[in-house]
């Protein structure tokens, strides 16, 4: 028995974290954000590290690696916030396309050469302006916070869990930026006028395994992303001086950095169990995704706040840059289901609605 | 990761299931013709799933140790929620320290009588002065001839109303720093000079107590290691003490408890379960208690694999298991409303007023044994390096 990462894995986890600490710098973030270089010059080099294949098999060009490893590797991009496609293309259109037995994209997606994005706004808490409507293979509407406004194709699903392909390309179809706090992803809204769609899938199953995974790689990221503020924390509050003292030896920050760990801690186990029973503990696998992802949601906004604290006025700065982590924390909770929602839907998977 | 534990433990597995099967029904009950808690703990001892790997000689079962059939056997009693067999501090803070350093003749003296329930222990650490500075305490022992003679005051003592000996910490080197002049003895409870005062605490019960020691004679080798090595002893007590008080697979049978609860209770007509407010919080505290499940595993591995490392899964368990159960406890508290307040001999009470002496109780042990604030200090001190508070000379 042995609960954990492997060695492999975590061999995994640490040439991602020095390469990305090398390559994705903070101010190659912000160059991202500001539109001065695209996310796609990053996602290449994350190609180099067989990234978009991560999870597609080897056969297909790709590595060939499970939901634990993906697991691992959203934490590693999101310690480094890093602007990349990795959940709808490496993770969420790559796993749903398996699962229906659609492999033709599957080898451009493995050499970066083509990105897929997510619109699975419509089953997911869908807000009034969003709607779409299949006549055939044909939709019409309009899809909100679809992931990636950079992608060339769209997995989109309709009420039923039906799942449709579409090119960004295609006749009939607009696509507008839609602008978040988070600037370090992508989403858009895609706009559709008779747009002739590829059917992919009309089992729900295959849109279910993909939203469960999409979500623990969220809530890996989100575990990722606040493991890294309160690393920030621990430094600068050993450095910071105030009333001739390191701000570490007061005990409020030494408390607010205990509550930090206290809490993430325990959610690093939460999240490896979960990405485990995505491939191996089937009949756990939809309870631990809303339920891991509500969970780190919850701590992961704790933390966002309290290491954003922790730093003073520098905290609240575009200097530092912290609200970057603080903004993709943010953003987690909402895409794929807010808490309340997960928590809802976990209370339903146990007969308890 | 790999969850399985082999054929090997599926087969040990069976047979603790069996033996469950088998014996269930004799298990120490109010209202049943059943065993008495000892006879109970005999039949536990004598099939090894209580004192599984205390040696033979000293009337353990005498296994080898194998951590993950020490675990299988608590999984699958927590499942049958069958009773484990006797507790307290003797059996899970005494015995070990005695294995790890007490003499041979501690051993033989102690040990046997002390996991078959003869023998009930309290320890008296915490003064009036002393708690959560517990190194400076001030009861002292004073070496005549072949006995100490003890004087001073213990306070929030459990058990000790019930105690047949005391594991105590004293003062025996008043020239020593702080942390270097505490000796750590062993003595009878009915020795002269003990007087024991109960305390009622807020859940209306006296579980703690004043011990107050007038010239306490004891005999000199009833002291477990060194003359001025207390401190050590005590804390390795302490870290047997502090992962167990409050375990994840407890927490999910209280949690399972929640559920029932909410299911078969009702507000305005309404099933509580049914009410959306109540069940996300009831999710909510699902989502935590699955979380520290999962970090005891974590744990649970990194004890069985060597050069695993579970990083800063263990020193956190303390606070957030003791903080978990005491808000579990209110939410079914909450659910029941009014009912909730039932206790003692109020005909309307529920789970016979577990949730709210619970919700009491928890409290306590987030104060008992270091303190949340006490915890956050060492998480931060020992977990993150963070600097110790600047020392302040002593009046
Ligand atoms: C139910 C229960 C059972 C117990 N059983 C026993 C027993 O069997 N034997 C025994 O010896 N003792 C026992 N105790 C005593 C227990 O160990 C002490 O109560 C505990 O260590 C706290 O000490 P104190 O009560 O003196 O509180 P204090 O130390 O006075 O603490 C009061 C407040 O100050 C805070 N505080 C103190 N120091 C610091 C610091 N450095 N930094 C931040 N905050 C601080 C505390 O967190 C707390 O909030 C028991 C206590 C309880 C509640």
């Amino acid at each position: 028995m042995e609960f954990g990462l492997s060695q492999e894995q975590i061999m995994l986890q640490d040439m991602t974290n020095k390469y990305l600490a090398e390559q994705v710098s903070l101010e190659r973030v912000r160059k991202v954000v500001s539109s001065e270089i695209s996310d796609e010059e990053i996602w290449q080099e994350l190609t180099e590290l067989g990234i978009p294949g991560l999870m597609i098999p080897e056969a297909n060009g790709g590595v060939g690696l499970g939901a634990l490893d993906a697991a691992v590797i959203a934490e590693c991009l999101a310690y480094h916030v890093t602007p990349s496609a990795f959940l709808s293309s490496a993770v969420m259109a790559p796993v749903a396309l398996i699962a229906a037995g659609k492999d033709e994209l599957l080898a451009a997606i493995a050499a970066g050469e083509q990105r897929v994005g997510i619109a699975f706004g419509e089953t997911i808490g869908a807000r009034r302006e969003a709607g779409i409507a299949v006549i055939g293979s044909v939709l019409s509407g309009k899809c909100l916070f679809v992931l990636d406004s950079q992608a060339d194709h769209y997995l989109i699903a309709d009420k039923d869990k039906n799942l449709y392909l579409v090119a960004a390309s295609a006749q009939g179809l607009q696509r507008n930026n839609l602008t978040t706090v988070d600037k370090t992803r992508t989403t858009c809204e895609l706009v559709l006028d008779q747009v002739e769609a590829e059917v992919i899938s009309n089992d729900p199953a295959v849109y279910t395994r993909s939203l469960d995974l999409g979500r623990v790689m969220q809530a890996a990221d989100t575990l990722g992303a606040a493991q890294s503020m309160l690393d920030q924390s621990v430094v600068y509050a050993k450095q910071r001086e105030q009333f001739n003292r390191v701000i570490a030896s007061f005990q409020a920050v030494k408390h607010m950095c205990a509550d930090m760990v206290a809490n993430l801690e325990p959610c690093r186990s939460l999240v490896w169990y979960a990405a485990h029973a995505m491939d191996q503990v089937p009949e756990e696998a939809r309870l631990m995704a809303c339920h891991t992802k509500a969970h780190l949601s919850e701590v992961g906004k704790a933390v966002a706040k309290t290491a954003t604290e922790v730093h003073g006025g520098m905290g609240f700065t575009d200097l530092v840059g912290l609200h970057y982590w603080f903004k993709r924390i943010g953003a987690n909770r909402q895409l794929l289901g807010s808490p309340e929602l997960l928590r809802n839907e976990a209370a339903k998977i146990q007969g308890f609605v | 990761m790999d969850l399985s534990f082999g054929i090997e433990y599926t087969n040990f597995r069976e047979e603790v299931k069996g033996f469950i099967d088998q014996h269930q029904d004799k298990q120490p009950s109010a209202t049943t013709e059943s065993m008495t808690a000892i006879e109970w703990q005999k039949l536990l001892i004598d099939n090894g799933y209580h004192s599984r790997t205390i040696p033979k000689e000293y009337g353990g079962f005498g296994a080898e140790p194998d951590i993950i059939k020490s675990r299988i056997i608590a999984e699958e009693f927590s499942r049958a929620r069958i009773n484990t067999g006797l507790g307290g501090q003797g059996i899970s803070m005494l015995v070990p320290v005695l294995l790890e350093m007490g003499s041979e003749e501690q051993k033989q003296q102690f040990i046997r009588s002390t996991i078959g329930g003869e023998m009930v222990w309290c320890q008296g650490y915490s003064e009036p002065g002393a708690g959560s500075d517990l190194a400076s305490l001030t009861t002292k022992a004073e070496l005549d001839g072949d006995e100490w003679v003890i004087n001073g005051q213990k306070i929030w003592t459990s058990t000790a109303q019930l105690a047949d000996w005391i594991f105590c910490l004293v003062r025996t080197e008043p020239e020593a720093s702080k942390h270097q002049g505490i000796s750590f003895l062993l003595f009878d409870m009915k020795t002269q000079g003990i007087e024991v005062r109960p305390l009622v605490d807020m859940t209306g019960s006296a579980n703690f107590n004043e011990v107050f020691f007038t010239d306490v004679r004891v005999p000199k080798d009833q002291i477990v290691g060194k003359r001025g090595q207390g401190w050590q002893v005590a804390n390795a007590i302490l870290g047997h003490e502090r992962g167990s008080l409050a375990p994840p697979e407890a927490a999910k049978s209280r949690l399972e408890g929640v559920i029932r609860l909410m299911q078969s209770e009702t507000i305005g007509g309404e099933k509580v379960i049914d009410n959306p407010v109540f069940r996300d919080r009831l999710m909510s505290i699902q989502g935590r208690v699955l979380a520290m499940q999962f970090n005891d595993m974590r744990l649970f591995s990194a004890r069985i694999n060597k050069g695993q490392s579970a990083g800063m899964a263990g020193i956190i368990v303390k606070l957030m298991g003791t903080e978990l159960r005491h808000e579990l406890e209110a939410l079914a508290i909450d659910a029941m409303g009014e009912i909730g307040l039932s206790y003692e001999d109020n005909p309307y009470i529920r789970g016979e007023g577990s949730w709210q002496y619970l919700y009491m109780y928890f409290l306590g042990l987030i104060i008992g044994g270091g303190t949340s604030q006490i915890q956050k200090n060492i998480i931060s001190e020992r977990g993150l390096g963070m600097p110790k508070e600047p020392k302040v000379d002593a009046k």
